[in-house]
C-alpha cells in the first residue's frame, strides 16, 4: 500500500503548483472592469426582453434621446436638449413633442444617426408581430416623422401632459435601422445575431455574447466623447446568487461591482467589514405592500373564488371590514422589518407612491409607529373578539384565518415571519405559503397560484413605475382593471379593490398639466387607496449594490439603468 | 462408559438448555457482537427519544420570534444560540428532527420497496424485464422540477383540506421522494438479481421444482439485501436534503416550519457571523446518517451467514 | 448477442417515443410561464401579446407534432450542418427551434454550455471512479480495519453534506481567506498553452472538489459492499484454496464479479454528467448545462426544458443500453436469449 502515499504527494505537489501564481482570474486592472449580475443575462435587445438584467446589459451599447440621471432629473443623452412647452419643444396643445438629434453622431460601425432611426424603432416596436415589451411607452402615439435628418416628430391622439414616454429613458433607446430592417414582426424572434449584439452609440460594442451566461464588452472606437471610455473591456457575468456576488466584490476582491444584493443586512454587513469594497444604496420608487384580497378566496366557492362581483356579493367575509384592515396594519412594526430584514435598504413607508419625494403623501404616517394596544382595542370595539376561547378572533361566527402567500425569497420569508407573530398576537391566525417566483408572477390562467388570482387572503410583493411620473401606475387600482376570468385574471388591480371616487379622480389626473397639480391629485389617489383597505404598504425599498474601491465614478442610479454612466468608470490609481 | 454418557446426554441436554436456533434469532445475536451498529442504534435511539420527549421539556416556542435576542450565541438561555430573527435554535432542531427524520424513513421505506420489487420481478421474470425496465428509464429521465411543480398544483389543495397544511405536505413529500428515488434501487436489485439466477443454489433449487415464490423468498431476495442496504442508508440522507431543496422550491412546508435541511439551508447564509445555525442541524443530519449505515452494516453483516467474525 | 443487441436497441426507439410524449405533457401543464420573471412594470395586454408571439397559446397536439418533427427531423440536420460547415438543401428555410428567453436556437445554446459542464462535471466523476474503487476494494479487503472506518466516516460526511455547504465552505476557506482559487469560473476562458491550462486547472479545482466528494462517497460504498459479498464467496475459498496468490485472487475474482453492480451505477451515473450539477454550477458560476435547465425552467423556458429533457432521456435509455451489454461482457453467466 505504498502507491497511495505516492499518489497523495504528487497531488500536493501539483496544488503548490497551482497555487504559485496567486491572485484571481479576473484581475484588478485598468483595462478590465467585471460586473457581476446574478441573474443572467438572456437577450441584448430590450424591446424583446423586458428584464432589468437586459435593459441594463443593452445600456452600454444602445442609448436613448434624454434619461434620467441618478437625481431623477431627465437629462439630455443623444438630444441637443429636452423639449418643453417653453422652448418650442412641446406644442401649445400637447399634442407633440419635438427631438432634436445632436450632430456628428455615429453609431459604433461608423455610419451616421439619423431622424429615420427612430422613426424605424418606433416602427419596430409597435409592429404588433415583433412582441415588442415596451409598448406602454409609445402608449396614444399615432405618428412618428423625421422633420429633417436630425429632427424627429412625435405626435399623440390626445393631449399628453407626460410626453416623455418615447425615446426617453433605459427602456426606449433608440435601435438601428439598417441593422433590424429585416427584423420587424415576425422575423424578430429569428434575428439571434441581431438580437445578440445590437450595433449602438454607447461608450461598448458587444464582443461576445453567451446567453444566460457572460457578456463581453469592448470599447466603441466611434463614441463621441474623446478619451473615453476609461476602461477597454467590459466583463458582465451572470448566474450565481446574490449572496456569493456580494462575496466576490467585498471579500474575494474577484469582481468589480455587483448589482441587485437583496441580501439579509447582517450579512452584507459582515462581508463589507473586509474593507475591500462598499455597499451602495440609492432609493427607489419601489414599495413592498401586502395586498388585500376584497373578495372571497374559499375553495369551497369552485369557479367564483377571488372573483369580484360589481354588487358586492361576492367581498371578502372580513378582510373588507375597516377596522380588520386598520388593525392589521398597526399591528406590524415597520421599523423593525426595515432593520432586521432590509438594512440600510429599506425605509418604513405607509404609502403606495413613496417616491419621488413631491408625490409622497404624509397623511399616512401614523402607522410607522407599531401600535399593538390600539389595533387590539380597535378590533375589541368593532365588537370582533374571540368568542370561542381558542385565541382566534371572529367577525360574524367567521374566524380571523389568514393565508398570506408571496414569492420565495429569504428576504421576504423572515418578513412573512415576523408580520405572522404579530398577527397572531392580536388574534389573527396566519398560514404562510410561499410559491416560485417564475409561477407567482407568471401569467398562466391555468395556474392557482399566480399572483393575478389570488387564491389566498392577503399576498406580499413589490411594484414600481418606469421613470418618474406615476400615472401609469396609478391606473392599476382603476374599477376596469379588476383582475379576473374575464381578462384572465392579468388585470393589474390585483386587490379587486374599486371605488368609482377613486375612479373619477384619476381621470382629471390624465388632463392635468404642471408638477405641482399632479402631485396634489397622486396624493389623493394614494390616500384613498391606502385608507381603503386596497394594501398594507410596508418598505420602500432602495436599490442596493456593491462596488469595489478601487472603482470610482460610479453613480448609481435608480431611474434609469443603473449602469447608465459606465463611460465615466475609472480605477483609482 | 464415558462414551455412552456422551451419546445418552448430547440429545437431551440440547433440548433442555437451548432453543431452536432460527435465522433471526442468530441474525440478532451477530448484530448484538457488531460494535459499531450497537453505537449507531443507541445513538439513533438517543435522537430518537430526545425529538419525541425533547420538546416536552425544552418547552420554547420554535416559531417564536424574539428579534432582540438575535444572533444570541451560546447561553443558558438558548443553549444553540438563536437565529436572525432571534428563534430558539435547539427548540428549532428538536421540533426539525421529527420531520426529517420521519421523512428520511418513510420516504426510503417507499422508495426501497418499490425499487426491490421492481428490481426483483424484473431480474427474475423474463417478460417482464424490458416492461419494467423501460418504466425505469421512463422515471429517471422526467423532469424532477417542473414535475413537482405540477404534482404539488394538482393535489396539495385537496390534501391540505383532508388532512391538514402540515400532514398534507408531509404525506405530498414523502410520496414524491419516494416515488422518484426507487429507480437506482431497482436498477441494482435487477442486477444483482440476473447473476443470482444463474448461481448454482438456484438452479438446484429450481431443478428440485421449488416455485418461484420460494425461490424468490428463500435464495434470491437475502443475497440481493446487501446493496439494497446501501441504497436505503443513502436514501434517508437524500430524502432529508431533498426536503429542505423541495421547502426552499416553496413546494415543501410552510417557509416558518423547521426542518434539519431548512435549518441548514437557512442557516448557510450566516455561516461566517453564527456558525452554530449550521453546526447544530448538520451535525444531526451527519449524525443520523452515519448512525443508520452502521447500522445497516451490522444488519447486512447479521444477514449473511458466510462473514463470520 | 447480437440478436439480443439488436433487440434492445430496437426497443429503445418506442421506448423514447412514450418518454417523449410524457415529457411533454407534463411540461405542457406545468405552471411556468415565460413572462413570469418580466417586471411587473409591463402590462397585462403586453404580457399576452409576448405569449402569443413564442406560440405558447398553440394547442396540445398541435405543438407535440410540431415539436417532435422539429427534434427529430430538423434540429439533428442544424448540428450536423454547425459541426461539419456543410450544407444540407433546404437549410435556409429549415426552422431553428428558438428558446423562449433569448430568441435563439436552443442546440447553439446546449453546444455552448457543453465544454465547461464536460470540464467540471466529467473531470470530477473521473476523479471519483479513480479514488472510489480502490477505496473500496481495499475497504472490502479488510472490514472494520481502521481504513475502513475512516473510508466509511469520510463517504458518509461526504454524502450527507449537501454540496451548497462544501462549495460555501471551499469558497471561505481557498477564496475569502487563502486566496489560492477562483470563486467565479470565466467560461470564456480558452486553454491555449500551459500557463492558460494552468488557469483552467486552478479555475475548475473548487467546483471539480466538491463534486468529486460527492460522487466518490456513493460510489465507494457500493463498491465495497459488492466486494465484500463477493470476497465470502465459496468460489474465493475455492481460489484461496487452489493456492493461487492473493492478489490473483482478488483482483481477477472477487473484483471481476464486485464490478457488475459498480459498472451499472458507472455507466447509468453518467447521463448525470451531461444533465449537470445544478447546486455546483450555480454556486461556482460554471454556467453549463445544469445551469441552462434551471435559468429555463424559472424562466418559464418551455422550449428549452423540453429539450434537455429529453436529449437527458436519450441519453439514459441509450447508457442502459451500455450498462446491459457491459454486464454481458463481465458476466458470462447471464443468459441472453
Amino acid at each position: 500500500m505504498k502507491k497511495p502515499v505516492l499518489k497523495i504527494g504528487a497531488l500536493v505537489a501539483v496544488l503548490l503548483l497551482l497555487t504559485g501564481t496567486l491572485g484571481g482570474v479576473f484581475a484588478q486592472d485598468g483595462e478590465t472592469v467585471t460586473i457581476l449580475y446574478w441573474q443572467a443575462v438572456s437577450n441584448m435587445n430590450p424591446y424583446l426582453s423586458g428584464g432589468t438584467k437586459e435593459i441594463d446589459a443593452a445600456s452600454l451599447v444602445l442609448e436613448p434621446l434624454a434619461r434620467y440621471d441618478e437625481t431623477a432629473t431627465m437629462i439630455p443623452w443623444l438630444a441637443v436638449e429636452i423639449p418643453t412647452v417653453e422652448n418650442g419643444g412641446i406644442s401649445e396643445d400637447l399634442m407633440s413633442i419635438t427631438w432634436k438629434l445632436k450632430e456628428g453622431l455615429l453609431w459604433s460601425d461608423g455610419t451616421p444617426v439619423t431622424s429615420a432611426d427612430a422613426v424605424f424603432t418606433w416602427t419596430y416596436c409597435t409592429t404588433e408581430e415583433t412582441g415588442c415589451a415596451q409598448v406602454a411607452n409609445w402608449t396614444d402615439v399615432t405618428n412618428v416623422e423625421a422633420v429633417d435628418d436630425l429632427t424627429v416628430k412625435v405626435s399623440f391622439g390626445v393631449p399628453k401632459p407626460f410626453p416623455y414616454g418615447p425615446f426617453v429613458g433605459s427602456t426606449s433607446p433608440l435601435i438601428q435601422k439598417a441593422q433590424f430592417e429585416a427584423c420587424v414582426g415576425v422575423a424578430a424572434q429569428g434575428c439571434t445575431e441581431q438580437n445578440f449584439g445590437p450595433i449602438g452609440t454607447g461608450p461598448y460594442v458587444v464582443e461576445e455574447f453567451r446567453a444566460n451566461d457572460v457578456v463581453t464588452y469592448t470599447a466603441n472606437p466611434n463614441y463621441r466623447e474623446e478619451g473615453k471610455p476609461f476602461f477597454q473591456r467590459v466583463i458582465l457575468k451572470g448566474g450565481g446568487d446574490a449572496e456569493s456576488a456580494a462575496r466576490a466584490v467585498l471579500e474575494t476582491g474577484e469582481a468589480d461591482y455587483a448589482w441587485n444584493l437583496q441580501v439579509l443586512p447582517q450579512v452584507l454587513a459582515s462581508m463589507e467589514a473586509a474593507g475591500i469594497g462598499t455597499i451602495m444604496n440609492v432609493t427607489s420608487s419601489a414599495v413592498e405592500r401586502i395586498h388585500i384580497n376584497q373578495t372571497n378566496p374559499d375553495p369551497a366557492l369552485g369557479d367564483a373564488r377571488s372573483v369580484w362581483a360589481e354588487d358586492g356579493s361576492n367581498a371578502h367575509p372580513f378582510l373588507t371590514n375597516p377596522a380588520v384592515y386598520q388593525a392589521l396594519s398597526m399591528a406590524i412594526d415597520r421599523q423593525v422589518i426595515a432593520e432586521q430584514v432590509y438594512g440600510p435598504g429599506g425605509v418604513p413607508t405607509c404609502n403606495l407612491v413613496a417616491q419621488p419625494p413631491i408625490y409622497a403623501s404624509s397623511a399616512n404616517d401614523s402607522c410607522l409607529q407599531q401600535d399593538m394596544e390600539g389595533a387590539k382595542a380597535l378590533l375589541d370595539e368593532a365588537g370582533i373578539v374571540d368568542t370561542d376561547g381558542d385565541g382566534v378572533r371572529e367577525l360574524n361566527g367567521v374566524p380571523l384565518r389568514i393565508l398570506y402567500q408571496t414569492s420565495t425569497n429569504a428576504v421576504r420569508q423572515a418578513n412573512q415571519a415576523l408580520v405572522k407573530q404579530w398577527w397572531d398576537e392580536l388574534g389573527v391566525e396566519t398560514e404562510l405559503r410561499n410559491i416560485d417566483a417564475g409561477v407567482f408572477f407568471g401569467g398562466d390562467p391555468a395556474s392557482p397560484d399566480t399572483y393575478g388570482k389570488f387564491y389566498a387572503d392577503v399576498e406580499m410583493f413589490t411594484n414600481t413605475f418606469d421613470g418618474t411620473d406615476p400615472e401609469s401606475y396609478m391606473a392599476q387600482q382603476q374599477c376596469s382593471e379588476v383582475s379576473g376570468p374575464d381578462n384572465n385574471w392579468l388585470g393589474n388591480n390585483v386587490s379587486r379593490w374599486c371605488n368609482a371616487a377613486y375612479d373619477e379622480l384619476f381621470a382629471q389626473l390624465s388632463q392635468t398639466v404642471g408638477l405641482e397639480a399632479r402631485a396634489e391629485i397622486v396624493k389623493q389617489l394614494n390616500d384613498m387607496y391606502v385608507q381603503g383597505g386596497g394594501i398594507i404598504p410596508l418598505i420602500n425599498r432602495a436599490d442596493v449594490s456593491a462596488r469595489a474601491n478601487s472603482l470610482e465614478g460610479v453613480r448609481m442610479n435608480a431611474w434609469d439603468a443603473e449602469l447608465w454612466n459606465i463611460a465615466d468608470w475609472t480605477r483609482a490609481q | 462408559m464415558a462414551t455412552t454418557t456422551k451419546v445418552s446426554a448430547l440429545p437431551l441436554d440440547y433440548k433442555a438448555t437451548q432453543k431452536p436456533r432460527t435465522l433471526w434469532g442468530d441474525a440478532w445475536r451477530r448484530f448484538r457482537k457488531h460494535l459499531l451498529a450497537m453505537l449507531g442504534s443507541t445513538a439513533l435511539i438517543i435522537i430518537m427519544l430526545g425529538i419525541t420527549f425533547g420538546p416536552l421539556i425544552w418547552t420554547l416556542d420554535p416559531t417564536y420570534i424574539d428579534i432582540v435576542d438575535s444572533f444570541s450565541g451560546m447561553t443558558a438561555e438558548h443553549p444553540f444560540g438563536t437565529d436572525n430573527l432571534g428563534r430558539d435554535t435547539l427548540a428549532r432542531v428538536l421540533y426539525g428532527g421529527r420531520v426529517s427524520l420521519a421523512i428520511g424513513v418513510v420516504a426510503m421505506l417507499i422508495g426501497i420497496l418499490i425499487g426491490t420489487l421492481v428490481g426483483l420481478l424484473a431480474g427474475y421474470f423474463k417478460f417482464l424485464d424490458s416492461p419494467l425496465m423501460r418504466l425505469t428509464d421512463m422515471f429517471l429521465s422526467l423532469p424532477l422540477l417542473p414535475l413537482l411543480l405540477v404534482i404539488t398544483l394538482l393535489f396539495r389543495d385537496s390534501l391540505r383540506v383532508t388532512f391538514g397544511p402540515e400532514l398534507g405536505i408531509f404525506i405530498l413529500t414523502v410520496i414524491v421522494i419516494g416515488c422518484l428515488g426507487w429507480m437506482p434501487t431497482a436498477r441494482l436489485v435487477r442486477g444483482e438479481v440476473l447473476s443470482m439466477k444463474e448461481r448454482e443454489f438456484v438452479v438446484a433449487a429450481r431443478s428440485l421444482g421449488a416455485p418461484d415464490f420460494r425461490i424468490v423468498r428463500n435464495h434470491i431476495l437475502p443475497n440481493v439485501l446487501s446493496p439494497v442496504i446501501v441504497s436505503a442508508t443513502f436514501s434517508i440522507a437524500s430524502a432529508i436534503i431533498t426536503e429542505s431543496a423541495l421547502s426552499f422550491l416553496g413546494l415543501g412546508f410552510p417557509p416558518d416550519f423547521p426542518t434539519w435541511g431548512r435549518l441548514l439551508f437557512d442557516g448557510k447564509d450566516f455561516l461566517t457571523l453564527t456558525p452554530a445555525l449550521v453546526l447544530w442541524p448538520g451535525l444531526m443530519i451527519s449524525l443520523t446518517v452515519l448512525c443508520v449505515n452502521f447500522i445497516g452494516d451490522g444488519l447486512r453483516d447479521a444477514l449473511d451467514p458466510r462473514i463470520t467474525k | 448477442m447480437g440478436q439480443y443487441l439488436l433487440r434492445r436497441v430496437l426497443i429503445a426507439i418506442p421506448t423514447l417515443l412514450v418518454i417523449s410524449f410524457v415529457i411533454f405533457a407534463i411540461l405542457d401543464l406545468s405552471p411556468s410561464d415565460p413572462v413570469g420573471n418580466l417586471p411587473l412594470t409591463i402590462p397585462a395586454e403586453v404580457r399576452e401579446k409576448i405569449r402569443e408571439t413564442l406560440g405558447a397559446n398553440d394547442p396540445f397536439l398541435v405543438k407535440y407534432v410540431k415539436w417532435l418533427n422539429q427534434f427529430l427531423i430538423s434540429e439533428p440536420l442544424n448540428v450536423i450542418e454547425k459541426i461539419t460547415g456543410t450544407k444540407f438543401p433546404g437549410s435556409e428555410e429549415r426552422l431553428r427551434y428558438l428558446s423562449w428567453q433569448t430568441r435563439s436556437p436552443i442546440i447553439d445554446l446546449i453546444l455552448e454550455r457543453l465544454p465547461q459542464t464536460l470540464w467540471v462535471v466529467g473531470t470530477a466523476y473521473m476523479f471519483a471512479i479513480i479514488i472510489a474503487i480502490p477505496i473500496g476494494v481495499i475497504s472490502a479487503y479488510k472490514p472494520y480495519s481502521i481504513f475502513d472506518q475512516v473510508g466509511t466516516f469520510l463517504a458518509m460526511i461526504g454524502f450527507s453534506v449537501p454540496t451548497f455547504f462544501t462549495g460555501l465552505i471551499f469558497i471561505i476557506i481557498f477564496s475569502v481567506n487563502l486566496k489560492w482559487f477562483p470563486s467565479i469560473y470565466d467560461t470564456t476562458h480558452r486553454v491555449t498553452d500551459i500557463e492558460s491550462f494552468w488557469v483552467q486547472m486552478r479555475q475548475i479545482f473548487m467546483p471539480v472538489a466538491v463534486l468529486t466528494l460527492f460522487f466518490t462517497a456513493q460510489l465507494s460504498r457500493f463498491t465495497r459492499s459488492a466486494m465484500l459479498d463477493n470476497l465470502n464467496q465459496d468460489y474465493i475459498r475455492t481460489a484461496r484454496s487452489k493456492g493461487l496468490s492473493e492478489r490473483r485472487v482478488v483482483i481477477r475474482h472477487a473484483l471481476r464479479n464486485s464490478l457488475i453492480p459498480v459498472v451499472t451505477l458507472v455507466a447509468l451515473g453518467i447521463p448525470q454528467i451531461f444533465q449537470g450539477a445544478l447546486i455546483t454550477e450555480q454556486i461556482f458560476r460554471v454556467n453549463g448545462l445544469g445551469q441552462l435547465l434551471i435559468t429555463a425552467v424559472q424562466g418559464g423556458d418551455l422550449p428549452m426544458v423540453q429539450a434537455l429533457t429529453f436529449i437527458f432521456a436519450v441519453l439514459i435509455v441509450v447508457f442502459n443500453v451500455i450498462a446491459d451489454i457491459l454486464y454481458a461482457l463481465v458476466d458470462p453467466r447471464i443468459a441472453y436469449h
